[in-house]
């Protein structure tokens, strides 16, 4: 295929994703919006009132990078893992098989397809953060790049579950029993120098604190952990994700008899 | 001569140990109108399947207008469009964006897409139905989408598993009409079918499988050539009590009452009318009891049925 040929079937991809989520809004895009609305009143305004200050900042100005985060990744994660696992089991993904499209392409238009949507979700989440809190940028270009690098991984995530998932439980058990577990623990609500020194090196392990740390240092300027080594991690996991995800295309595992 | 399919030595294992595809060989000549035939299980779909990349194949050579599909997938698949034997497409899209988002894949910019789509929903009156989502579409409409999408970035090579299943008889005349159509004006067209009719219609050559093998591979005349009986049904004038006693001929009574009776290849009509007409039956109408296909295909599908029994009783 020639270069233009390519880029239309890309976008081809990512316009049916975004198509897709924007068509069922009450599904995608609204009920990220109501959590962190709800979490901004909850932790942010309530019980954060009676927190203080955390890193120098006071409570809700300290979750709203984490809480823009979560939404990201989980919104990242979900869209791609649930659009292509019903182009499984709908059996439309034969569409994709039977045309020229690259894998790498294929991969990418699923990937963009993910990373559209948690952006989006990032936009409005943090517009409605305004209605609580003020924010100013530290550092816009750590901003972007940490947003959209783990947009990116997420989007992996959810093509290699979906890849790999047989029914619809299998596409729920990482997001459920992983992914939430690890953004919880991940310094979205505190700041790791809280814990015991053992949990602290436990919570080093966790990939998602490196984001939410990145993320954080670009808005506020304070991280647990060096911002360029969160950079480096992201970066390490994107390229160990597409590999694994390329390999089960070329496979074809579960899409190709 | 070009050949718009060469597959050879085509091989498929699944992973439970079964056979599917036993080393076939077989080409489909540029502008042919080609029927691959076979009974449930026989290799079809795993056949068309691998050509389409929907399979995994074990070993062999596959190549499309000369494309090998190892080494030159891209271009192999340009040249292919394939309507599979199940509905495939997203239940949720409107007619419309089945169709420009497939041309999409292939790379067709979207203002060409829209006019190739059009083309194609209008060939196959669905033009009406285009902002209908898929899923309300009956039957036999979406059967004629996934036509049109297959046919939208203009394949030299057109594959159809089973394309007028569950399709009414008048419609399924018109789909034959649009296929003979588009083959006159140059697309290569293979299908698998059950209706024997629709295959002996359409088609110019014919290759049978079963088992996983060819068994036969010729064109759609010397196939019928080699029909040696057909079977006749007479309706007759008189209420017959038991089948006559013809000389010559093997005859039945059917249930309501016609004349069934076996000609052999070569033997006059006149004759059987001669010996009818010595007995006092007269005929009122006449026809074939199948059409002459499916007579051929049952046969061969059996006698290879005898034969592969006979290879397992002298093995084991």
């Amino acid at each position: 295929m020639t270069f233009s040929a390519l880029w239309t079937a890309f976008y081809t991809i990512l316009t049916r994703e975004i198509r897709r989520f924007t068509r069922i809004w009450p599904q995608t895009l609204l009920p990220p919006a109501v959590t962190m609305t709800l979490y901004f009143i909850i932790f942010g305004s309530l019980i954060g009132s009676r927190i203080g200050e955390m890193g120098g900042f006071d409570y809700m100005q300290f979750i709203v990078p984490g809480l823009i985060m979560m939404a990201v990744i989980t919104n990242s994660y979900s869209n791609v893992v649930s659009s292509f696992f019903s182009m499984k089991f709908q059996r439309s993904i034969e569409e994709l098989l039977v045309s020229p499209v690259p894998n790498w392409a294929i991969l990418a238009g699923y990937v963009a397809g993910g990373m559209a949507r948690g952006l989006s979700i990032g936009v409005i989440v943090t517009l409605l953060s305004l209605a609580f809190t003020q924010l100013s940028i530290h550092n816009l270009a750590m901003v972007v790049v940490t947003v959209f690098l783990t947009s990116a991984l997420f989007s992996l995530g959810g093509f290699i579950n979906a890849m790999l998932a047989t029914k619809f439980d299998d596409i729920s058990i990482v997001p459920t029993f992983v992914l939430t577990p690890l953004t919880y623990l991940g310094g979205v609500f505190y700041s790791i120098d809280m814990l015991p020194g053992f949990w602290q090196g436990v919570s080093m392990a966790n990939p998602i604190l490196y984001m939410v740390n990145g993320f954080r240092y670009g808005i506020l300027g304070v991280s647990d952990v060096n911002p360029f080594v969160s950079l480096g991690m992201i970066a390490v996991f994107i390229v160990l994700l597409a590999a694994v995800a390329l390999h089960l295309l070329s496979r074809g595992k579960g899409i190709r008899h | 001569m070009t050949y718009a399919l060469e597959i050879e030595g085509l091989l498929k294992n699944y992973g439970d140990g079964f056979q599917a595809l036993k080393g076939i060989d077989l080409r489909v000549a540029e502008g042919d109108f080609f029927a691959l035939l076979g009974p449930n299980g026989a290799g079809k779909s795993t056949t068309l399947g691998i050509v389409s990349s929907l399979v995994n194949k074990t070993a062999g050579k596959v190549r499309v207008f000369g494309h090998d599909m190892d080494t030159d997938l891209s271009r192999a698949k340009l040249s292919l469009g394939v309507v599979p034997q199940e509905f495939n497409f997203n239940q949720f899209e409107k007619a419309f964006d089945v169709v420009t988002t497939q041309a999409g894949y292939y790379g067709i910019p979207l203002r060409q897409a829209k006019a190739s789509a059009e083309k194609y929903l209008k060939k196959l009156g669905l033009w009406d139905k285009r902002d209908t989502p898929a899923r309300m579409l009956s039957g036999g409409m979406k059967r004629r989408l996934m036509i049109a999408r297959a046919l939208v970035h203009e394949p030299k090579l057109l594959i159809l598993d089973e394309p007028t299943a569950g399709v009414d008889i008048e419609l399924r005349r018109s789909m034959w009409q649009f296929l003979e159509d588009i083959n006159r004006q140059g697309t290569t067209i293979i299908l698998t079918t059950h209706y024997l009719e629709e295959a002996e219609a359409l088609c110019r050559n014919i290759a049978i499988i079963d088992r996983g093998e060819i068994i036969r591979n010729t064109s759609k005349r010397d196939l019928l050539q080699q029909l040696s009986v057909e079977t006749f049904l007479l309706d007759t004038e008189n209420t017959l009590a038991g089948p006559p006693d013809l000389p010559g001929f093997e005859v039945k009574l059917d249930d309501d009452g016609a004349l069934e009776v076996e000609v052999s290849k070569g033997t006059s009509l006149n004759a059987l009318f001669i010996e009818l007409e010595k007995q006092g039956i007269r005929v009122l109408s006449m026809r074939t009891k199948a059409n002459r296909l499916e007579e051929l295909f049952v046969r061969m599908v059996e006698e290879n049925a005898k034969q592969a029994h006979k290879v397992v009783e002298v093995s084991s």
